[in-house]
């Protein structure tokens, strides 16, 4: 049974309107006009206990907004959400202690104070015992690698180090279903490893279910094997992140380094030639016929190297969400 | 339920456990406060004590009885300094910031943790000056006192900060709407002052202002006429009738706020 179910979730803020300059401003006082805007909208899918989907689409499709219905912040304008059978925006108790949400934007930690302290406050509020805070955050500790800092004032910490903090903060309780909103935002790259490898580690050892917003491509394609792809509030792709990226991009790259050099017309017959610089080219092959021409081409010519390589993710969605093509994919595929 | 309260109460002692470590950084302040304490409660009893000259009354309050509801007054105050002011201007910064977002979120009662989230010492030394004057007014006077009174007394006393706390909180609730209310707490605030003094000896007008529109009659006026013996049964009465109102709408109010609520976008 799915853990998570939304059915035709709508959200819809009416936002006030102002024109620029001087009048604008003072008729924005006297007489606020406002106009609706369809955050979310229709949004139905399910997510079965364990799994880690990534949420993706670009700023203002309606991420946020979705996470925030199916955490309980905000009630949904229609439709409905359920959340391992609880109705999120009653926020239940033995709901609220289920879920977690970490914003990389928003820091619950007390700033002048070591993150212990605000371990201690959530510990009593989650009303774990000592004995359990100690062990929870000891064990939270080693998994994230971090010790000392915790001692430190958070304003003290790296940005880094404070979002390993947060996240220890947001799952004292352990938790089995976490919403993740850009839990990486302004990480370098170790930072930003360190806490995948945390997240697919916490997925693993407490069979968490965990949905996951990143503009980072490299959180959703190494932490998710299927992705939701959000855009102007409309869900128009919910599957296998591999199948998509099938679908968007046909072909593949093959580069192909020859000892020999040889002339582009023999090499034009199995792909597209991309780059030709002397003993070098890289082709674009479709992929139904990719092992025959590879085939033919390990027959006929002598090759030094070869790699075949998808095209980067984020060029294909970004030029997905930048066209709107949503037609050329399947949903539900 | 007796279990409810014991865990209640755990939480709210490691609240004010974190928040007090975060004021005592700030050591210095303890002593700012003292001093203001002192200044502040001067300057009024000397404006009172121009209002006096042999034999005359205010609004039909002797100088020590007035001296009772300055005491008061300044119980209010330190009350104010020490539980609302901290706690509930932050509600707007947590609305503005959206880290109210993280409150919502925990299996804690919202409105509890946003009133008693912090607790500042700094209202302490008011509160304490505040009895002593009462006390010192009594003495003086050298009245009988009455359990009873001292009950009755307490008791509208106890009211008159849930009458304060609700409308406190219930202007904050306005910031779900309308983000920044910082000038309506301030405008409560300095209403306030008002009840340093007798709500009889203020014009007509003001005197039904300041019992029916921002009641500041019965946060101090009324407490002290309780402590004096005098209260009228409908005074009385109208105090606890009005503060459960008023706090039963804060708890209502509130609920029907987050329904609006939008947290502020990232």
């Amino acid at each position: 049974m799915s853990i998570i179910t939304a059915r035709s979730l709508t959200k819809t803020f009416l936002v006030s309107t102002k024109k620029p300059g001087i009048r604008g401003t003072l008729r924005h006082f006297f007489a606020r006009s406002f106009s609706r805007v369809e955050a979310v909208d229709c949004v139905e899918f399910d997510i079965e206990p364990g799994e880690i989907v990534g949420f993706i689409g670009p700023n203002g499709a309606g991420k946020t907004t979705t996470l925030k219905m199916l955490c309980g912040l905000i009630h949904p304008s229609y439709g409905q959400a359920l959340v391992d059978g609880d109705i999120p925006h009653l926020r239940h108790s033995s709901f609220l202690k289920k879920i977690t949400f970490v914003m990389g934007q928003k820091q619950q930690l007390i700033w002048d104070l070591p993150p212990l302290d605000s371990f201690k406050v959530n510990a009593a509020v989650y009303g774990l015992t000592d004995l359990e805070a100690r062990k929870r955050i000891h064990e939270l500790a080693n998994m994230l690698d971090i010790d000392d800092e915790l001692k430190r004032p958070v304003r003290k910490l790296s940005l880094g180090q404070r979002m390993k903090a947060e996240l220890m903060a947001s799952l004292l309780h352990r938790p089995s279903v976490l919403f993740l909103d850009e839990p990486t935002l302004g990480l370098d790259v170790n930072a930003q490893i360190r806490i995948r490898e945390f997240l697919s580690d916490y997925n693993k050892k407490f069979k968490a279910t965990i949905l996951l917003t990143s503009h980072y491509m490299a959180d959703i394609t190494s932490l998710s094997r299927r992705v939701i792809l959000i855009h102007k509030g409309k869900i128009f792709y919910d599957g296998d992140l591999k199948k998509l990226t099938e679908s968007l991009s046909p072909s593949r790259s093959v580069n192909i380094e020859f000892h020999n050099i040889y002339p582009r017309q023999e090499l034009e017959q199995y792909g597209i030639i991309e780059e030709y610089q002397n003993s070098y080219v890289r082709f674009l092959i479709p992929r139904e016929k990719l092992s025959l021409s590879l085939t033919s081409i390990l027959n006929r010519f002598s090759v030094k190297d070869l790699e075949v390589t998808d095209l980067p993710i984020e060029l294909l969605i970004s030029e997905l969400f930048k066209h709107g093509k949503t037609q050329n994919v399947n949903i539900g595929s | 339920m007796k279990d409810k309260i014991i865990t209640t109460l755990k939480i709210l002692f490691s609240f004010w456990k974190t928040s007090i470590a975060i004021d005592m950084e700030y050591r210095l302040n303890f002593f700012v406060e003292i001093v203001s304490v002192i200044g502040n409660l001067s300057g009024s009893i000397f404006v009172l004590s121009l209002l006096f000259g042999p034999n005359t009354t205010l609004g039909g309050w002797s100088w020590n009885d007035s001296l009772i509801i300055l005491g008061l007054y300044t119980i209010l105050d330190g009350f104010t300094t020490s539980i609302l002011q901290p706690n509930l201007s932050r509600i707007v910064r947590h609305v503005q910031n959206g880290t109210l977002d993280f409150v919502l979120l925990k299996p804690f009662k919202s409105q509890l943790w946003l009133s008693l989230r912090v607790i500042s010492p700094w209202g302490i030394p008011a509160v304490i000056s505040g009895f002593i004057l009462i006390a010192y007014s009594l003495a003086v006077n050298s009245r009988m006192i009455q359990s009873e009174m001292i009950l009755l007394g307490s008791l509208m006393l106890l009211s008159s900060l849930i009458i304060l706390y609700s409308l406190w909180f219930l202007l904050s609730t306005l910031s779900i709407w309308f983000v920044k209310v910082w000038n309506t707490t301030e405008v409560l605030r300095s209403t306030l002052v008002a009840g340093r003094y007798p709500v009889s000896a203020y014009p007509n007008f003001l005197r039904i202002i300041f019992t029916f529109v921002l009641p500041i009659a019965f946060l101090t006026t009324v407490p002290a006429e309780a402590i004096l013996g005098g209260v009228s049964n409908v005074y009385f009465i109208g105090s606890l009738v009005f503060s459960i109102f008023l706090f039963t709408s804060s708890i209502l109010f509130w609920r029907f706020a987050l329904r609006y609520y939008t947290s502020a976008s990232s």
